[in-house]
């Protein structure tokens, strides 16, 4: 359960890897220790993160989870609830890929869309029948400034996560009538592995200062958060910039 | 009863809302039919929803609103036992029982309870010091258990263990839908109340420690805001019921009168943070300047005992993020912590508005009784950033002082904290067990707290 100042007691972080998500759930940990459970493919990355994780007082159980493998997410996420409820279900799962790659590799392409729309897609739609039995629970999906308005240089992951972004979006308000507050996460650029040699846009941020806009909008209850939160008001005149001015802008 | 509602239920805070089908049960057999058709979440009983936390809601399962459970059988003058439904409120028992000279002896700060709940959560008023807590005056009860059978339960008789695990069980052993309680007889509905404005902590605990047993009832408010020497100023009241001689003429025509007005409801508007340093102080110091200190004062039943029934529904007054009590008892030499609490609190920077220390009695036989001998202090704070930590603090200083929680309050701790204060969980769990072995009642704070 979710107490009155909104600590949780269980956590299930989808991507068991991602930065930002683990970032979260060690908030989380930092004031009360929590059942987590990371769902992601076996590696020594996943066990590091379970140490680590074990810690700071938590007790960790790890569940195989691919994305590509759609008719495994059931059982995934049935694994997932065995233990008790979960109170915080983070969608954190993705890929950025080579753009260049992506838009003249039709395979490449097509993992892309799997992973960051499709398999986001199936997971949601588990998650959101399970939290409904429970009558309670935060579902958290990581979204990306880069869906808001798709940009020459990362225009497939864009599309991935508009498509994301939107399924969440509706799935907010389809949850909302049974107790489920569905968070959609939009960070600007984020200092990762996964960003690892690119050249930073403005307003980029960190996992952790991800991990405090998504523990304050769990706390209160938020629907949607950009981070670092000015992205809101960037995006949204970022939106209305007619096409030839965006085409030259440095983001 | 219907097939039940969807709804979303909180508690008084109206903090973690969480969504139920909520039953309206209105007789013992429905009780039991609901109890049969609950789903894999169980069911819990639900009274009118005053507890502060999450211990009348069950997120995904059923929850039993026992409101319509609400008739009062009998009022035997000559005994002074009355035969009730458990969702008869102490508002409604009152109106019915005083008009014969009959007075409820446990009273919490508001009559908007169910007898359910204050069995459940064995509730204290101000008068603890003297007669106890509410399950000390249960003659007996009837219950419906997991596996629907009807059991009419004692306190000394063959299922008393049952029965003192009902009592402050939180609704986790069965649905109690009615029960026989034992009142006292009194000559008129007024109090006699001497009010004294102490300016400081110390003295104020002291005062408590020295008199206390002169007086019927006993309870202080202070003020959390002002720090410096006037830290913990406060008011001490303290009152005995007023007999006929006591009172005026003309109160003397209708000495049983119980009039309450409800004056207003505080509507659904409030922003969040309405309830800050600058209003809790004004707040702090117009409740401390509106009682100077009179002695044998005759005040009647709202004024004395339920000042805040006069505004239906003012928790809205917290705005939409809510709010959470604080209370605690700790032992009677560890006064100490009460200071300490005070201090964590206003170096916090928050504001509690509404503070209420007492000096507990005796505690009964029930395992998960909140009352014990010692001091018990209530805050009342609305829910913002840095409340957690700061409860989380004072969880330890607590603990470690051999204090608990009061769970009918409780709606953020750990269920390492209600181990702690409880050493008597496992025995409690163990008679809950034995009647529901597949853990048919639930909820929310059940699970949050790993009650069961
Ligand atoms: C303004 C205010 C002042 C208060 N002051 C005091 C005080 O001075 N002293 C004090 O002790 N408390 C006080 N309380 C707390 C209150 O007395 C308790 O929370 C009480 O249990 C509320 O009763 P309820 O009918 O609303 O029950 P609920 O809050 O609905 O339920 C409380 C618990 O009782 C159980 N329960 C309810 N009905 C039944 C039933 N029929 N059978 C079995 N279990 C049942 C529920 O499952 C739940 O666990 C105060 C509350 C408020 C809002």
């Amino acid at each position: 359960m979710i107490d009155a100042v909104g600590n949780p007691q269980s956590i299930l972080l989808l991507g068991g890897t991602s930065e930002i998500g683990l970032a979260t759930v060690e908030a989380f940990a930092g004031d009360r220790p929590l059942r987590v459970v990371l769902a992601g493919r076996p590696s020594s990355r996943l066990d590091d993160a379970k140490t680590r994780l074990e810690g700071k007082g938590c007790a960790v159980e790890l569940v195989d989870f691919d994305a590509q493998a759609f008719d495994t997410h059931a059982a995934v996420v049935g694994k997932a609830f065995a233990g008790g409820d979960v109170d915080v279900a983070i969608v954190a799962f993705g890929l950025l890929g080579d753009n260049e790659e992506a838009w003249t590799d039709a395979a490449k392409a097509v993992e892309l869309a799997q992973v960051n729309y499709t398999a986001a897609v199936s997971v949601g739609v588990l998650l959101g029948t399970r939290l409904t039995a429970q009558g309670h629970g935060s579902l958290v999906a990581l979204s990306s400034v880069a869906g808001e308005r798709a940009r020459r240089s990362n225009f497939v992951y864009g599309s991935t996560k508009a498509g994301l972004d939107a399924f969440y979006t509706g799935l907010t308000e389809a949850l909302r009538p049974s107790g489920v507050t569905v968070t959609v996460v939009r960070p600007g650029f984020v200092h990762t592995r996964m960003t690892e040699g690119l050249t930073p846009a403005p307003l980029s941020t960190t996992p952790e200062a991800v991990a405090e806009v998504i523990v304050h909008a769990v706390r209160t209850r938020t629907e949607l958060v950009w981070a670092p939160a000015p992205l809101r008001f960037v995006m949204s005149a970022l939106r209305h910039v007619p096409r030839p001015i965006f085409r030259r802008l440095p983001v | 009863m219907g097939t039940g509602e969807q709804r979303a239920l909180h508690g008084w805070g109206r903090t973690a809302p969480t969504i139920a089908t909520v039953v309206t049960p209105r007789t013992p057999e429905e009780v039991a039919a609901a109890i049969a058709a609950a789903g894999p979440r169980g069911i819990i009983a639900r009274g009118l929803g005053r507890s502060y936390g999450d211990p009348a809601q069950n997120a995904g399962g059923t929850v039993l609103d026992m409101t319509g459970l609400g008739t009062v059988h009998s009022i035997d003058v000559d005994s002074g036992i009355v035969d009730v439904d458990a969702g008869v409120s102490l508002d409604t028992l009152m109106r019915r029982a005083l008009p014969f000279g009959l007075w409820i002896p446990v009273l919490p700060g508001t009559r908007q309870v169910t007898i359910g709940g204050a069995i459940g959560a064995d509730i204290h008023g101000k008068a603890h010091h003297v007669v106890g807590s509410f399950g000390n005056h249960v003659v007996s009860m009837t219950i419906v258990l997991a596996d629907g059978s009807i059991h009419e339960l004692t306190p000394d008789g063959p299922e008393s263990e049952l029965f003192w695990a009902t009592v402050g069980g939180m609704g986790l052993t069965g649905v109690v839908v009615r029960a026989r309680l034992k009142l006292h007889p009194v000559e008129t509905a007024y109090f006699k109340v001497d009010t004294e404005q102490i300016d400081n902590l110390d003295d104020l605990m002291r005062r408590q420690t020295e008199d206390d047993d002169r007086y019927a009832e006993s309870v202080s408010w202070f003020d959390a805001v002002t720090t410096g020497e006037h830290f913990g100023r406060g008011l001490l009241t303290r009152a005995n019921h007023a007999t006929l001689e006591d009172l005026s003429p003309k109160q003397r025509k209708d000495p049983l009168k119980f009039d309450a007005p409800q004056l207003l409801t505080v509507p659904d508007v409030f922003p969040p943070g309405m309830l800050n340093r600058w209003t809790g102080r004004l707040f702090s110091e117009l409740w401390y300047r509106k009682s100077p200190t009179t002695l044998g004062a005759i005040q009647n039943i709202t004024q004395f005992l339920h000042p805040l029934d006069i505004a239906g529904e003012w928790n809205r007054g917290y705005g939409p993020h809510g709010f959470l009590q604080y209370q605690f008892v700790v032992p009677k030499d560890r006064g100490d912590v009460i200071r300490t609490v005070l201090s964590l609190v206003t170096e916090a920077g928050q504001v509690s508005a509404l503070n209420v220390l007492k000096q507990f009695g005796e505690g009964n036989r029930a395992p998960l009784s909140f009352p014990k001998p010692g001091w018990t202090l209530c805050l009342d704070i609305p829910i913002g950033p840095g409340l957690g930590e700061l409860c989380d603090e004072l969880d330890r200083v607590v603990l470690d002082a051999g204090g608990r929680h009061y769970l009918a309050k409780e709606s953020r701790t750990t269920p390492e904290a209600i181990r702690r204060g409880y050493p008597r969980l496992d025995e409690w769990r163990k008679v809950r067990a034995a009647v529901d072995p597949q853990g048919v009642f639930a909820s929310d704070m059940a699970r949050r707290l790993e009650l069961i």
